[in-house]
């Protein structure tokens, strides 16, 4: 039984993301969309260590798109973070048994 | 007019999740027709709105990161980004966009002021109005 976590919410402002990777479990995976792709610029923010941090337990993916609408180059995120298009999200939902979103 | 007041309109979401950011933008353009002495304030996660190089084709919304560079056209001419939220995001002054306005010899110079945590406080507390977004 795997779970693919979503996170939408800055993590500079909310505490989701901490949330979505303090409960996900080996073999999941952690998809951030939405507001959420602006911790995943690499560098030393809290953020940043906390998805290295997560992985290779979790495997750790962004949105594209949403990625882009926000000016952050898809090569200037996290090294190993995996970025995909909406195609890839729904590949993501149908690998796993379930979706849960930290709203 | 003798009635002059300090606006800041204050700016602390990303942009794009939701519609702060857009709203503020558009009351700026409106509040700029009443002739205030007007200031912006970028601090917080408001520091991802002037970002360069937002494409928003891939999410369907309208991209309005082009209208800040209007802003000077307006007479909107004081920008505030604070430098410590811009640090604890990884940025720096070069990740943002450029915004200016012609001064008195009709140069293009920058709105944009990078400031700090504490000067930030001294801006706000000069203000009659404050309006938050």
């Amino acid at each position: 039984m795997s779970t693919l976590h979503t996170v939408n919410k800055s993590p500079f402002e909310r505490g989701s993301l901490a949330s979505a990777l303090a409960h996900a479990l080996p073999g999941d995976a952690v998809l951030l969309i939405e507001d959420a792709v602006v911790g995943v610029r690499a560098g030393e923010t809290a953020s940043a260590k906390a998805l290295k941090a997560a992985m290779p337990g979790c495997t750790i993916h962004v949105l594209g798109p949403d990625l882009a609408a926000r000016g952050i180059a898809a090569d200037a995120v996290v090294e190993g973070v995996a970025v995909v298009d909406y195609a890839g999200f729904v590949d993501l939902a149908a690998a796993h048994d379930k979706v849960q979103s930290w709203l | 007019m003798s009635d002059t007041k300090r606006f800041l309109y204050v700016n602390r979401k990303a942009p794009h999740g939701t519609v702060y950011a857009l709203e503020s933008l558009e009351v700026v353009l409106i509040g700029a027709a009443f002739e205030q002495d007007v200031s912006l304030a970028f601090l917080d996660d408001g520091v991802f709105q002037l970002i360069k190089k937002q494409v928003t084709t891939g999410i369907g919304v309208k991209n309005f990161a082009p209208t800040y560079r209007a802003l000077g056209d307006y007479d909107v001419k004081k920008v505030f980004v604070e430098r410590e939220s811009l640090e604890e995001r990884g940025l720096s002054e070069d990740d943002l966009m450029a915004i200016t306005h012609e001064n008195d010899d009709e140069e293009d110079v920058s709105s944009v002021e990078i400031v700090d945590r504490a000067r930030m406080a001294e801006i706000m507390a000069a203000q009659d109005v404050i309006l938050s977004f």
